[in-house]
């Protein structure tokens, strides 16, 4: 009996918070019920965090050069040493093909390399403003050429491990310009298209047409191929952004576009109509809160798109270039079979990139189920 | 009906005259043309060309003119079949593009066939067992689908079948066929090979198509009208696919019209990887000698068919969507 009323109490309660709820608290426990999308939140933080940290994540100076350590293979990390707890890394030692005669730097499990943290390293500025050179790990002593290599090195001896961590950095953030441009341009020329309608309409509804029946591989490789050898690399950067979103608006467009027409017809637009509600406010207040989940689901569809784009472009050779890191950047090392046979740890450039693309795709999908107010 | 056929082929029509413009414009993009990369090349040689001689070079190809009588000089040949001749391998364009033209187009096809025959039915079921261990596995493959770009899956594959199988994974014709004249065994061994590229292509659009299928259905799922027929007592079957997935098929449907440049595009940057031979790794080497009338040729031909595929794909859609065909008679 006391059960019975106390169920129904509690029923009552939930019902009373529902009731009370902003919209904002309800979208948040629609969200939470997606664990795959809580967890890519997760991950997309994670993520966005070592952007934040890539240099202090760095070990090694991701430009350093050095030609006696080409193709060191991933090292690991040695807990303990004799049974007590001492992390430390092989140093590496010459060793001489016996049939090629060539020369390659291989660990020597004798030489043992205290690993340290917070260690001194290559100076860089944390956010950009404060100047400093600790990094997260370091080894104490030991020659030029050794180092902690995670993930191993490339061809020229560059650690690949700070290089993804400085890459990530640059990856993140041209998907994030890209996307913000793409949604600037998609919003504004959807909506003026959905609003006016007429020619207006008509106008740019035959431009997004044109620009998506285009198979944009082609366009981009056009447009960067067009950009001159002599830009900078901050220019290239700036290029290859407006590129990439140059092609993304159409279907941020297109999603406006299409729910400002739908809306318009409906009856809560015509009742704030009569009374008197101006155009802006009915905008921002009426038709905004039910549409900004369909934007935000084709924002979420953009982003990792345009990661993908930087990324193929960079691949190619057509985008952003060394001195650049990116991802695509470094897998354009991983281009060819041969060199992939011989030094398979290249290929680790690609796990970020999908990892990524992967948790920006479930984010989107969470949010755009628990902003939708049907759901 | 034939009013909205009017329609589209004007439009066509259009869309083709702009991406003739904007192929142009991106062709004239680069600083310096032909001549100055020509020149460039040589000299790297070691052998050197006399202004004079760079200048007659200019004057040959029509360097020398406004960009506008350029634009008009090279639209008037393109009309009459001339697509002028490609700089760098001194053969007209069209025989250096060839058949890869053609086995371009042979890939795009298939793996839009592919796609539309997986994301169809997983749609549907993702939708209707939304949340179940079903739709968690469609889900989460469609999105391993959407998060490995193409060119990487192809990137992987390629180095596991090296790896593990010790394959050559790559390319559209054995070796025998390569250089041979189209032949019904040439043509088997074409048929042998392109499943695997169509496959790679196709995953990503399948991924997309599947994501956007789910949402479509799921919002109808949630209108009254669904209720009702429920409650008229007709079969779950019935309910489902009588009338939310039609209703659901139309932003479906008018997304398969997107999926082909989508493919085609794809298709280049995997034909760079396996090595197939298409327009794709053409295009790259055209674009970085600055080979204006090859690369302006392959970007306008991909284009149009694009054009045309879409227009193919839009007379499906009308067959299939009751609405549009109502809306272009009225």
């Amino acid at each position: 009996m006391s059960s019975t009323v106390s169920s129904t109490m509690s029923a009552a309660l939930a019902d009373d918070r529902m009731a009370q709820a902003t919209q904002l608290q309800l979208t948040w426990w629609r969200f939470c019920r997606h664990k795959l999308a809580l967890v890519s939140l997760g991950v997309v933080a994670l993520f966005y965090l070592i952007a934040i940290f890539a240099d202090f994540l760095a070990i090694a100076d991701p430009h350093a050069t050095d030609a006696r350590r080409s193709y060191v293979p991933p090292q690991g990390i040695h807990l303990f040493d004799d049974g007590a707890f001492s992390p430390h890394v092989s140093g590496l030692k010459g060793m001489r093909d016996m049939k090629t005669f060539k020369l390659s730097y291989v660990p020597d499990p004798s030489r043992k390399l205290p690993i340290t943290f917070f260690a001194h390293g290559y100076s860089y500025d944390l956010f950009g403003l404060i100047p400093t050179d600790r990094h997260i790990l370091g080894i104490a002593g030991g020659q030029p050429v050794d180092g902690i290599f995670l993930l191993g090195t490339d061809q020229l001896g560059r650690d690949l491990f700070s290089r993804l961590m400085v890459a990530t950095r640059i990856s993140l953030v041209i998907g994030l310009a890209g996307v913000s441009l793409s949604l600037l341009l998609g919003v504004m020329l959807g909506g003026i298209s959905g609003l006016y309608g007429g020619i207006v309409d008509t106008l740019i509804q035959r431009v997004i047409e044109v620009v998506r029946s285009i198979p944009t591989i082609p366009l981009w490789m056009g447009l960067a191929a067009a950009l001159p050898n002599t830009w900078s690399v901050t220019q290239v950067y700036f290029a290859i952004t407006i590129i990439i979103s140059l092609v993304g608006w159409t279907e941020l467009a297109r999603v406006v576009r299409g729910r400002f027409l739908a809306l318009r017809e409906e009856d809560f637009v015509i009742a704030a109509e009569l009374a008197g509600a101006s155009q802006l406010r009915i905008i921002l207040r009426h038709m905004l809160p039910s549409f900004a989940s369909h934007v935000i689901a084709a924002t979420s569809l953009a982003l990792p798109a345009m990661i993908v784009s930087e990324t193929s472009l960079s691949f190619l050779g057509l985008g952003l270039r060394p001195p650049a890191i990116s991802w695509g950047i470094l897998l354009q090392d991983a281009q060819n079979v041969q060199v992939l046979a011989g030094a398979p740890w290249l290929l680790c450039a690609a796990i970020p990139v999908i990892l990524v693309i992967l948790a920006f795709n479930f984010l989107g999908d969470g949010l755009r189920d628990a902003a939708d107010p049907y759901g | 009906m034939l009013n909205y056929l009017a329609r589209r082929l004007v439009l066509a029509l259009i869309t083709c005259a702009a991406i003739s413009v904007l192929t142009f414009v991106i062709i004239r993009l680069p600083p310096g043309d032909f001549v100055d990369a020509y020149i460039a090349n040589l000299a790297s040689n070691g052998s050197m060309v006399s202004a004079e001689q760079a200048v007659a070079m200019r004057h040959e190809y029509g360097l020398d003119r406004p960009v506008v009588v350029q634009y008009a000089l090279w639209m008037g040949r393109v009309v009459r079949g001339d697509f002028g001749v490609s700089m760098m391998w001194r053969r007209p364009v069209t025989e250096v593009i060839g058949d890869r033209l053609w086995l371009t187009m042979a890939i795009s096809v298939s793996a839009l066939f592919l796609t539309w025959t997986i994301a169809l039915p997983i749609g549907i079921y993702s939708a209707v067992r939304q949340y179940s261990i079903g739709d968690y596995i469609a889900t989460l493959l469609g999105f391993m689908g959407l998060a490995i770009p193409n060119f990487l899956l192809a990137l992987i594959l390629m180095y596991a079948g090296f790896r593990y199988l010790g394959l050559s994974v790559g390319g559209l014709f054995s070796s025998d066929y390569a250089q041979e004249a189209w032949s019904l065994a040439k043509f088997w061994d074409l048929m042998k090979h392109i499943p695997l590229p169509a496959c790679v292509l196709a995953l990503a659009g399948t991924a997309q198509l599947i994501r956007i299928m789910r949402a479509n259905l799921l919002d109808e799922l949630r209108k009254p009208y669904v209720v009702s027929a429920r409650a008229k007592g007709l079969s779950e079957l019935h309910v489902v696919l009588k009338y939310p997935v039609r209703a659901a098929l139309n932003p479906f449907a008018s997304s398969i019209a997107y999926l082909f440049p989508y493919l085609v595009s794809g298709s280049i940057i995997v034909s760079l990887v396996l090595g197939l031979p298409t327009v794709g790794p053409l295009l790259l080497q055209a674009l970085v000698a600055q080979d204006m009338f090859l690369a302006g040729t392959i970007v306008l031909l991909l284009g149009i068919m694009t054009v045309i595929g879409t227009l193919i794909s839009d007379l499906l859609l009308m067959w299939i969507e009751p609405r549009i065909r109502l809306r272009g008679r009225a």
